[in-house]
């Protein structure tokens, strides 16, 4: 009789969702008591020490296997640049024979990317976007994420700042950022006739950026970069892209009029919709870059 | 524009649709409107997406959509078969249940200044998820599985807590091992084909395995393609990301992860599996029985885990992870009847484990925001529409007639006959799994019905919001109507399975 009561007891404590069955009612009067969950505790280092045995060696036999396999596999794969590799086939043909005739760009990485194959592109330019949105939600500072200690932090960095004089970082930045950003504006526009394009191109001048706003502060940077004009930046370049593109791929796929002249190969002008894109994507990656720089420093654009 | 074929444009619309909604949602400074353009265009997809699958399998034809100017080796390529075109429905009607009847939820739990940030991630998300469901290239599908990886981080993140940031930094790590594996695969995949379309790639692997070159490395990239897509989809050793992050994020986000983006990883690995490796090579290789046994091990780990779990949300992450295992089974045991009892446990669970989230998280809410499936007892009498949301999903996910989970179990038991060697693993497993299955949701069901008795404390009735109500019962609707007329569901998946090979 006892012992069915105490089943009875264990399966209705089972149903009921509680963890410790034999001694539920001390369990429950000590869990009624509020518990202190620490998300971000310290680790253990007591634990991490004992186990680090273990750890060295798993570390060392998955490294060793996986260094195994990938040793095998490039042992195994085409010779690089042997004529009769897989690799070398029509595609690789086509693009190199036919591109500038088709695309219009003397530039062929900039003719595969943004015209045999942009649809990957637009794809890569959404992630970059995406990936800083994803750092706005992180780190833009609201009501969840701000401490007393952290503004405390801030302004006494800012005090600092403004006491500091760092005059060789002022006066190099004076006279590099501009002739970075020229730089990177001149590989962007240059795209499609010479090596470099949109994202490297954007990655010179954002880097520009970055070098002014860590000479002239975060205030000074605000006259002309705000929050407002980065959205502007990346919404307008990011439309302009998927307008070009639909359009593309749409007059294509359906085989109707496509008006876009390609022009002379080796003009400024010219390979139809690839310097337009060159720029987008430029202006995004030059956003993009200054945007994480910001955010990881101040917590706001 | 007369010879315009604009059924064949809907792939192409509806992916271009959701990445537009998602790049001019950080315009709009309001959660609630970005929630309203993201519904109108989910919506939007959803319609077009029917006009094709109705004119895909009136046809029976699948076609391909020349994405720019040039054609198929040059250019990129979507596809749109009958398989491809129900997926879309699916994915979009589930998305639009879910975000709609789990709005409270977003505008409750996210900043108010971030709601519309949390949108463009939906829009994103969901833009990606049809781009793998349509494309016809393996490139593009690795472009648009890292707008996936992203998005579904910031969707758990967006609560903002320091437990939402723990799951999100597990759920990374472990989600970007496995997109590192199928870059790998996919780049040496290349260097030995030459190629990236699906069609042409299984041209060249045939051609590899007939003479015999490149054995050791075609055997290597299919293990990391699969693998890496395994792990993405939380097969069961590489589970660990799930509970924690389900359990931190917003409820709608949890329902959106759980059932939609885990499945489109497994929806390209069938159309991987199809048009690029071919079954016969899969079998030849014995990727697709390391498969089946992680299956296998899944459907019985994840439920044991989830019986020792306590809290609601944690229990259902579990009981994902056993459902995923239901899928990769159906894979590895290749035939085309197990293939299509798969896809339809996508669908099924896709319908099924949404509700169950959604209904979980608003249960939790009216609960006082207390997880534990004893604190739960009673919940279901404050808010009855939860209650048999959550009570229908159990029943299904059990797999009781009348409701989709049992269809899909019944093919998958029956589609054990037809895999010589593996009959008897299936259907031991699976029975073990069903009770197993019963066993943790039949006790977390009664919970909820049985309130405790406090004197002098009336259970009050917890007002419901009225969309969330609606989603809810069109939630329970379409799955007893999937668990009724499956007939034409199982017809289309057939049609689609056989186009793609």
């Amino acid at each position: 009789m006892k012992e069915e009561k105490s089943f009875w007891r264990k399966l209705n404590a089972w149903i009921n969702g509680e963890e410790a069955l034999i001694h539920a009612d001390e369990y429950i009067a000590r869990r009624e008591q509020p518990k202190k969950r620490q998300w971000l505790k310290r680790p253990n280092m007591q634990e991490i020490k004992s186990n680090k045995g273990l750890y060295w060696f798993l570390c060392v036999l998955i490294s060793i296997v996986f260094i195994t396999i990938m040793l095998l596999v490039v042992s195994n794969l085409p010779t690089f640049g042997d004529p009769m590799d897989p690799a070398n086939n029509e595609v690789m043909e086509r693009y190199l024979e036919k591109g500038i005739e088709e695309t219009g760009a003397i530039n062929f990485v900039a003719g595969m990317i943004l015209d045999y194959r942009a649809f990957d592109t637009f794809g890569e330019s959404n992630v970059l976007f995406l990936a800083v949105i994803c750092v706005l939600m992180l780190l833009k500072r609201d009501k969840k994420n701000i401490s007393k200690a952290e503004d405390k932090e801030i302004a006494e960095d800012e005090m600092l700042d403004a006491a500091d004089h760092k005059s060789i970082l002022k006066v190099g930045a004076k006279y590099l950022s501009p002739l970075i950003i020229l730089y990177g504006i001149y590989v962007i526009l240059n795209g499609h006739l010479s090596p470099g394009g949109g994202f490297s191109g954007g990655s010179i001048i954002g880097a520009g950026l970055i070098l002014y706003a860590a000479a002239n502060g975060h205030k000074k940077m605000q006259t002309f970069f705000t929050f407002k004009t980065f959205t502007g930046i990346s919404v307008a370049c990011l439309l302009t892209y998927c307008a070009c593109k639909s359009y593309s791929f749409f007059t294509g796929a359906n085989h109707v009029g496509y008006a876009i002249p390609k022009g002379t190969p080796g003009n400024i002008l010219s390979a139809g919709f690839i310097l337009p894109l060159n720029i987008c994507v430029g202006l995004i990656v030059a956003a993009t870059m200054y945007g994480f720089y910001a955010l990881f420093t101040k917590g706001d654009i | 524009m007369e010879h315009v074929n604009w059924i064949h444009n809907i792939p192409f619309f509806s992916i271009f649709l959701a990445m537009f909604c998602g790049i001019i949602t950080p315009l709009i400074k309001d959660g609630k409107t970005a929630h309203k353009v993201h519904a109108l265009m989910v919506l939007i997809v959803a319609i077009m997406s029917a006009i094709l699958l109705v004119n895909v399998t009136t046809t029976g034809e699948s076609f391909t959509f020349m994405m720019g100017h040039f054609p198929a080796p040059w250019g990129n390529e979507l596809r749109a078969g009958p398989l491809e075109a129900m997926m879309a429905l699916i994915f979009s009607v589930v998305m639009l249940l879910t975000t709609t009847g789990g709005q409270e939820f977003i505008f409750h739990d996210v900043v108010p200044e971030k709601q519309s940030f949390y949108f463009i991630m939906l829009n994103a998300l969901f833009g990606s998820m049809l781009a793998l469901a349509y494309t016809n290239d393996i490139f593009t599908a690795y472009v648009f599985i890292e707008i996936l990886t992203i998005a579904s981080c910031a969707l758990i993140m967006a609560k903002g807590t320091a437990q939402a940031m723990v799951g999100t930094t597990h759920y990374l790590v472990i989600s970007l091992l496995g997109s590192g594996t199928i870059l790998l695969g996919i780049s040496i995949l290349y260097s030995i084909t030459g190629h990236l379309l699906f069609p042409q790639m299984k041209e060249a692997i045939v051609q590899l395995v007939a003479t015999g070159q490149y054995t050791f490395p075609l055997l290597v990239v299919t293990g990391f393609v699969f693998i890496g897509l395994a792990i993405k989809s939380a097969l069961f050793p590489f589970h660990s990301m799930l509970p924690g992050a389900y359990q931190a994020a917003v409820p709608t986000s949890s329902g959106v992860l759980s059932g939609l983006v885990l499945k489109s990883y497994i929806f390209l690995a069938i159309k991987l599996i199809y048009s690029v490796f071919s079954v016969d090579v899969m079998l030849q290789l014995k990727i697709i029985d390391i498969l089946f046994v992680f299956g296998l091990a899944g459907m019985v780990m994840g439920s044991v885990y989830a019986m020792r779990e306590t809290r609601m949300k944690r229990m259902l992450a579990y009981s994902s992870v056993a459902q995923i295992g239901y899928i990769y089974m159906g894979i590895g045991m290749s035939t085309r009847i197990a293939m299509v009892a798969a896809c339809f446990h996508i669908l099924a669970h896709a319908v099924t484990k949404s509700m169950l989230f959604l209904c979980c998280g608003q249960m939790v809410q009216d609960s006082g925001g207390k997880e534990q499936i004893y604190y739960l007892r009673g919940a279901a009498r404050r808010n009855p529409v939860a209650g048999i949301g959550f009570t229908v999903g159990a029943l299904s996910m059990v797999g009781v007639p009348l409701f989709v989970g049992f269809i899909s179990k019944l093919y998958f038991a029956t589609a054990s006959v037809y895999a010589p060697g593996k009959m008897a693993a299936v259907l031991i497993v699976l029975g073990i799994s069903m009770i197993l299955n019963a066993m943790y949701f039949l006790p977390s069901v009664i919970a909820i019905w049985t309130p405790v008795k406090t004197e002098g404390e009336e259970q009050t009735r917890v007002s419901v919001s009225p969309a969330f109500g609606v989603c809810i019962i069109l939630f329970v609707l379409i799955n007893i109507a999937l668990g009724v007329y499956y007939r034409p569901f199982i017809e289309v998946i057939e049609r689609g399975i056989i186009l793609l090979q």
